[in-house]
């Protein structure tokens, strides 16, 4: 199949190891990347924040950018979420019928890269290797609006060598709201206490997560308090594999105080 | 006050558009209703249901046969040294037995809660959530003289009992617009420390008789 | 008593209040465990109910209905309640409401009440007016009573004392009872509270309340709760006030049959709760002589003109939406600054009580979707909470700093090129931020890629600097992901 990435505007800027990650597994798997290069933006942050005008022609972007697709794959549960949840209403706002049409016909075949796996492939073993300590986070967008259920956690089972622990309190939001984050600093702060806590009472090396929204948040943390912990995406696990000896190391988790391999 | 009356369903109107008697009925009509309605338990496991409900509310429960009421309503009573027991008109005479009786004759306040505890039936009984009904009916009285006391006794027929509440609702349908009052284990609060305290106001102690 | 007043109108932004909330272990403590206990009872009856969602999928309906055609069933629900010997009035605002009860109460000639728990009538400020014009008011809800004696403010829909534990309601008991060798079990406190109050249920001639629902076809009225109060307050007395919002009325007595199902697990964990009083206006020799309702507009139908919003109005306060809220939790209520606190708070409150006063509330949010999954009539609070959001950026200036950058951002969004020149810029503007990690020997590479060991930031300046305050950032890497697409 010929799959196109959608990077996301924070993975392509901060966390270009998740989009390389995702490459390698599903080249590995037998399809092929392409990368629409005039992507951007699918509006989350204005839409999210209450800046609707400007989220519009985002929309409109992503729609001209991707419809020739066969699929489109996006390692963020909460850009999926954005458009799955929003972008037929803003395609309304917008009010021409051609484009509602467009967005319809295209937002089938967009998917998330865990569900791109589970349930379009139907896979739940990649062939990954990651012999570490592994707890998962699952964020709201992926637990509530795209319903990903135990996929990713069928996915980290069948890696490799990995033990994989649960974390208590599984669907509490870790406060990170995209600029909730920022604008009620304090209080995301102490969502984000809670949370650290319970990845650092499973005794895990690494926490997985399908959003590096959240996991950049988190890490803000786990490396504020040196805990030298590291979060990943579940991607970056999943590219790893025995045969080339080699685990997938994302830039982050490198931060003095260990090597990985 | 008509002038608020006229701008208030003004500001409605105006607010989603008027609507009619005729579209609101047909409307109604189409909402959705797949919850449950009947339950799948038979008669004597609705039975139990209802015992095991208002056992968890630490309510006295007795399963009586009709004709043993009486003395069971005498043996209870006794045995909480009870002297003076509220009844509303219309109660069977035969479960009067165990103390002094006063039939409710518009008392007020205080002479309400000069009595020890009350005897009433019931209209319906939900085994789901451990429910009794009580309406202002022969046999039930009004609603102050199950709120003073302390003491709360009812005695329910078992073929009075339905298991869940959807069947309740359709048992008063016919006498919905009487003064209703569902019971649920005696009165609680959390309001401390989320504890569940039983007992704040209205009756503290109950006993049910489920009688076939 | 609470250092945070609960008028919308005088509050401090949430930011501001939950600062203060955040610094109080003892009421986050008690918050966190009044909450588990309530998710936990209402989770283990929710998992019970085996057609849960499909009662909650009619709950959304009947409630939804309602409002589409609420002219209709006020005007049945005026019929059918008159009819039955009940006295109606209309309310457009909050001072018409606290006029007509005022007059209700002199016209008796009452010089005090007896209350049940009742939100609008803290929406409306109730007590205060009826004090001011002579009348004490006595809360009789336990959580309220509280609250009253001491000096203080509800901080949840259904639990209002929540941020109190026993040995701080036992401290108020002792003071305002006059009990000083009052026990500290809470059952101690129950039972002083019961005394306390029942010489007040058998004395007190005129109760005020609310109503949980207001039902159309009988023109009955419909309150749920716990503890007893309720049913003293509104069978007692001779005269019997409720106050009710104009969007509780329901079509038909049947619906109760899924109000009552959903609200009990909702609100409480439990399958019923313990009373339940449905009567329909006055009723010879049984309750009160008189009995009024004020029916209570007060912006709900500005709410309802908004299509988005209007949702909204579908709550049947039973709070499952505070106990699962993840903010709620850290801040407990009086940070929102208004009767109304939690996810339903920060919806309704700028609906209904002004968006200029209280603007912060749509943000105090991370729309994890907790309160919709739990709501039992679906409202959609993160949608509202969107379209609120609109709504305050709407009204913000062209200079606000927030709106330029996000304008900013956006127009890079817009292009490609500017999007990848703002990248190269961005890294160009941390890099004096970045404190660089010495690089390790032996490190394995990328896969394919350079080494890039980004450093970390500790500190960011304006608007970032939220972040930095409890977070590290981590420090761009020296090629984006296109950057090494482009060359492989």
């Amino acid at each position: 199949m010929k799959v196109a990435l959608f990077i996301t505007c924070y993975n392509d800027t901060l966390f270009p190891a998740t989009g390389k990650a995702v490459v390698e597994v599903l080249e590995r798997l037998g399809h092929t990347v392409e990368f629409p290069v005039g992507q951007t933006c699918c509006g989350q942050m204005h839409w999210n924040t209450g800046y609707q005008d400007e989220a519009l022609p985002l929309l409109e972007r992503f729609v001209t950018q991707f419809e020739h697709c066969e699929a489109v794959v996006i390692p963020s549960s909460s850009c999926v979420a954005m458009m799955r949840d929003h972008y037929v209403l803003m395609a309304e706002k917008i009010g021409d019928p051609q484009l509602m049409e467009r967005v319809k016909t295209l937002l089938p075949r967009v998917w998330e890269f865990s569900e791109f796996l589970t349930k379009k492939l139907g896979l739940t073993d990649v062939g990954a290797y990651y012999p570490h300590r592994v707890t998962y986070h699952a964020s709201c967008h992926g637990l509530r609006s795209l319903h990903l259920g135990d996929g990713p956690m069928l996915l980290l089972r069948s890696v490799k060598g990995i033990d994989l622990v649960e974390i208590a309190n599984l669907d509490r939001c870790c406060g990170f709201g995209g600029t909730f984050a920022v604008k009620n600093a304090d209080v995301s702060s102490a969502m984000l206490a809670e949370k650290t806590l319970a990845i650092l009472d499973t005794g895990a090396e690494t926490c997985a997560g399908a959003d590096n929204s959240c996991l950049m948040h988190i890490q803000g943390a786990l490396h504020r308090q040196r805990t030298g912990v590291a979060t990943m995406h579940l991607a970056e696990i999943l590219a790893g594999t025995e045969e080339t000896h080699q685990c997938f190391v994302h830039p982050k988790a490198i931060d003095g105080t260990g090597v990985r391999v | 006050m008509s002038e608020a009356r006229g701008a208030i369903l003004d500001r409605i109107r105006a607010a989603k558009g008027a609507s009619s008697t005729a579209s609101a009925a047909e409307t109604y009509a189409q909402i959705s209703r797949t919850y449950l309605h009947g339950g799948d338990r038979d008669r004597e496991g609705i039975v139990d249901l209802m015992e095991e409900r208002l056992r968890e509310y630490d309510a006295g429960v007795f399963r009586v046969a009709h004709d043993e009421a009486g003395a069971i309503v005498a043996r209870l009573l006794q045995a909480r040294g009870l002297s003076r027991v509220l009844v509303p008109a219309g109660l069977p005479t035969e479960w009067m037995r165990g103390c002094e009786f006063v039939v409710d004759a518009a008392f007020n306040a205080g002479e309400l809660d000069s009595f020890d505890g009350v005897l009433t039936t019931a209209t319906v009984g939900i085994a789901e959530t451990g429910t009794i009904v009580l309406q202002n009916a022969p046999g039930q009285g009004r609603r102050a003289i199950t709120l003073v006391p302390d003491y709360q006794m009812c005695v329910l027929r078992v073929d009075d009992l339905v298991e869940t509440v959807v069947e309740a609702m359709g048992r008063l349908e016919k006498t919905k617009e009487l003064a209703t009052t569902f019971f649920s284990g005696p009165s609680a609060t959390a309001d401390i420390e989320m504890t569940r305290i039983k007992g704040v106001h209205g009756p503290r102690f109950v006993d049910v008789l489920l009688v076939s | 008593m609470s250092r945070i007043p609960l008028d919308p109108r005088t509050a401090p932004s949430f930011q501001t209040a939950a600062k203060v909330s955040l610094q109080d272990a003892q009421l986050r403590k008690n918050v966190k465990h009044a909450t588990e206990v309530i998710q936990a009872k209402r989770k283990k009856l929710v998992d019970e109910k085996k057609d849960w969602q499909e009662l909650r999928e009619a709950g959304r309906q009947i409630r939804a209905h309602s409002l589409a055609h609420l002219e209709i069933y006020l005007e049945e629900f005026e019929r059918n309640f008159t009819r039955a010997g009940g006295v109606l009035h209309w309310a457009r605002d909050a001072k018409e409401a606290q006029e007509i009860v005022v007059r209700l109460t002199k016209e008796i000639g009452a010089d005090e009440v007896i209350k049940i728990k009742s939100m609008t009538t803290e929406e409306i400020q109730l007590n205060r007016a009826l004090e001011a014009a002579g009348v004490k008011a006595y809360e009789t809800d336990l959580a309220e009573l509280i609250i009253q004696l001491g000096e203080d403010q509800p901080s949840h829909i259904v639990v209002p004392a929540l941020h109190k534990n026993r040995a701080q309601i036992r401290e108020i008991f002792m003071r305002e009872m006059d009990l000083p060798d009052l026990g500290d079990t809470p059952q101690d406190l129950a039972d002083a509270a019961r005394t306390f109050l029942r010489e007040k249920f058998l004395r007190v001639k005129t109760g005020v309340s609310g109503a949980n629902f207001l039902i159309a076809e009988t023109g009955g009225i419909c309150i749920v709760e716990s503890e007893g109060n309720g049913r003293m307050c509104l069978t007692m007395p001779e005269t019997l006030i409720a106050v009710v919002g104009i969007e509780k009325v329901i079509p038909r007595f049947q619906d109760l049959e899924v109000m009552l199902q959903i609200l009990a697990r909702s609100a409480t964990g439990e399958r019923m709760n313990p009373y339940n009083s449905i009567w329909t206006g006055v009723h010879e020799g049984d309750g009160p002589k008189a009995m009024h309702v004020v029916l209570l507009d007060n912006a709900r139908t500005d709410v309802l003109a908004d299509g988005e919003g209007r949702q909204t109005l579908q709550c049947i306060r039973c709070a499952a939406c505070l106990n699962a809220c993840p903010v709620y939790r850290q801040t407990g209520g009086h940070a929102y600054g208004s009767v109304y606190a939690g996810p339903i708070g920060a919806i309704l409150t700028p609906q209904m009580m002004g968006m200029e006063h209280a603007q912060s509330l749509p943000y105090a949010s991370s729309l994890c979707g907790a309160c919709y999954e739990v709501c039992p009539v679906k409202i959609n609070i993160p949608e509202v909470l969107i379209h609120l959001r609109h709504k305050v950026v709407e009204r913000s200036g062209w200079w606000a700093p927030e709106k330029v950058a996000m304008k900013a951002v956006a127009a890079v969004f817009r292009s490609e090129k500017r999007f990848r020149a703002a990248q190269r810029l961005g890294r160009m503007a941390e890099a004096p931020l970045v404190k660089k990690e010495k690089q390790v020997e032996g490190l394995v590479q990328l896969k394919g890629s350079e080494t890039t060991t980004p450093g970390w930031i500790g500190w960011l300046p304006g608007l970032m600097g939220g972040w930095t305050d409890t977070r590290d950032l981590q420090a761009m890497p020296k090629e984006t992901f296109r950057d090494w697409w482009e060359k492989r």
